[in-house]
């Protein structure tokens, strides 16, 4: 067979580039492509020589609408960015403003956030696991897998009224304290999944036909990963050792323990095994974060930024003016830059953010994980055969709010 | 926690790996850098731009081997309009550096860094695609976003948010 470089796809050519090759499109309404991504193939007979991404379908422009927003009001859009972690979303917005603006966040809400980050990690590992599982013919892990997800998704409605587009963590803090019994709950919840983990190992790990079809599948190399710019577990899975968490901590954690998983197989299984080791590394630091969360204020101590509380709000009149001047005219925040990089699920989501001293942003970008995975998924691909892109696509886990934005 | 105010004299930014191995290299590639909310930001020459992420990246004691971002920022209406900025990452040592390139409105075009990491194909498509810089050497410099028949850059300060009625 001719082997033809991947740049054959990439001139943006929709003609074959030889006699034996044909196009073929897959996607933007295919179902295992996990939304709108279309990928133009050129396949030989049953084997992919050349793969080209087409993406947009999803996009929305909120980098130009975050720029006609004040600060607090750039919170809601970053929910729906990358929907299945809009926590993390809300929390890098958040600390690339608080950097900006010199904030220091009281140590119970950087707990707090810790906490529903890693429960925002195990909600989209869960979705992650549970359609890849479903592309693969594995239906049963599907159904487990979501009726864990749903116990979470009505933590986040306790702490938030919402159950997917939370806007939960605000500059400065949190938008409220939990509930009374949230914590018990959650603790209930930890106690059970290391057990929910073992059920979807049982059913994958060892299963024959899920290994035929991952393990050799959508090998990546190190080299290639990191000149591909691959990040997360699609990273990790490679055998490169990097976890923002533990190698450049934000929000407080520092103070967990944790290790993180390195696989050197670089293959669709080596992926698989990576992100389910971090459901039970998340678990865990769930768990500390609930045995050691400290009491104290949710907001930072800072009135000109910082809504007040309804309560002070109806007995002081220096809290009111706050509150009218916040909503009516926003906060300013110095001129200057910042880039924050969070690790999120599916790897290193950064914002960057240009302040030109006023109360609106001047540019914000956001630097997706998923958009940087994709660029890998040609190379994973070459070589394969058709069904194992439905593989690979799965193991990269792509989410296409993430990528169009 | 007051903002410390920023550090902008060369000489006392020397220490960060990033600036002292381009200094070392050829000192007049460098612009300006600043060191402010503890991220480093350095301006590149236009015409450098390649050869010094090349240097960066094979760099012996901190190889800046991760183009962690590439974006733009225009600062419509002066001149030099835009921005164009890296953001580079060594997964060794964990330290970032932020690179920055200044472009005229009326020939925004600077040197592809495609050829160094191809990671960077798809952000220089995006910026070409919003900004409408253009990068020189890109093995295809398309539309990514928008239709291919779209006309204008919509994140130029002086597209409307509301788009051309």
């Amino acid at each position: 067979m001719t082997q033809f470089p991947t740049a054959v796809a990439e001139a943006g050519r929709d003609m074959p580039s030889g006699d034996r090759t044909m196009i073929l499109n897959m996607g933007p309404q295919h179902p295992s492509t996990h939304g709108v991504l279309r990928l133009v193939l050129e396949i030989d007979g049953e084997t992919i020589v050349g793969m080209r991404p087409e993406i947009g379908y999803l996009h929305t422009g909120i980098e130009k609408t975050c720029e006609a927003k004040f600060y607090q009001q750039v919170v809601p859009l970053t929910d729906r960015i990358d929907y299945l972690c809009p926590m993390t979303n809300n929390l890098t917005y958040c600390l690339a403003v608080e950097k900006l603006l010199g904030l220091e966040i009281p140590a119970r809400a950087q707990w707090m956030r810790v906490l529903m980050n890693e429960l925002t990690r195990i909600n989209s590992h869960l979705v992650w696991l549970g359609t890849h599982a479903m592309d693969l013919g594995a239906m049963t892990v599907f159904l487990y897998c979501f009726r864990e997800r749903e116990d979470i998704l009505r933590f986040f409605e306790m702490v938030s009224g919402q159950r997917m587009m939370t806007s939960y963590f605000r500059i400065g803090g949190l938008a409220l304290d939990p509930p009374l019994g949230f914590f018990e709950k959650v603790k209930k919840f930890a106690d059970r999944f290391p057990g929910n983990v073992d059920e979807y190992e049982n059913l994958l790990t060892g299963n024959p036909i899920f290994k035929m079809r991952t393990q050799g599948v959508g090998r990546l190399s190190a080299e290639d990963a990191i000149a591909l710019g691959a990040c997360g577990p699609t990273l990790r899975g490679s055998g490169v050792d990097i976890d923002l968490r533990r190698d450049a901590p934000y929000s407080g954690y520092e103070h967990f323990k944790f290790s993180v998983p390195v696989r050197s197989e670089g293959d669709v299984f080596a992926r698989y095994l990576c992100r389910v080791a971090e459901l039970r590394e998340s678990i865990g630091i769930v768990q500390q974060a609930l045995s050691g969360m400290p009491e104290g204020p949710i907001k930072a101590d800072s009135p000109k930024v910082v809504l007040p509380d309804r309560e002070k709000m109806k007995t002081q009149m220096e809290a009111l003016i706050y509150h009218f001047k916040i909503i009516t005219e926003g906060f300013t925040v110095p001129a200057g830059e910042v880039y924050q990089a969070v690790e999120s699920p599916r790897g290193e989501m950064g914002y960057y953010i240009v302040s030109d001293g006023t109360a609106k942003p001047y540019r914000v970008h956001m630097r997706g994980p998923s958009f940087a995975n994709l660029q890998a998924l040609a190379k994973m691909c070459e070589g394969q055969l058709i069904a194992d892109v439905v593989a690979v696509i799965g193991s990269i886990d792509v989410v296409l709010g993430d990528i169009d934005r | 926690m007051p903002l410390a105010p920023p550090i902008t004299e060369i000489e006392s930014l020397k220490s960060h790996p990033a600036l002292a191995g381009l200094v070392a290299w050829n000192a007049t590639v460098v612009q300006a850098a600043k060191f402010d909310r503890e991220e480093l930001t350095v301006w590149i020459v236009k015409e450098s731009i390649r050869e010094v992420c090349a240097i960066l990246r094979d760099s012996a004691d901190c190889p800046f081997n991760y183009l962690a971002d590439l974006t733009c920022v225009d600062w419509y209406p002066s001149e030099p309009r835009f921005e164009v900025v890296y953001h580079l990452l060594s997964i060794a040592k964990k330290e970032r550096v932020r690179l920055k390139v200044r472009l005229d409105g009326s020939s925004a075009a600077v040197e592809s860094v495609t050829s160094v990491w191809p990671s960077a194909n798809h952000y220089e498509r995006e910026v070409f695609d919003l900004f409408g810089v253009r990068f020189t050497g890109h093995p295809n410099l398309k539309r990514i976003m928008m239709p291919d028949d779209w006309e204008g850059y919509p994140l130029r300060k002086d597209y409307p948010v509301e788009g051309y009625r």
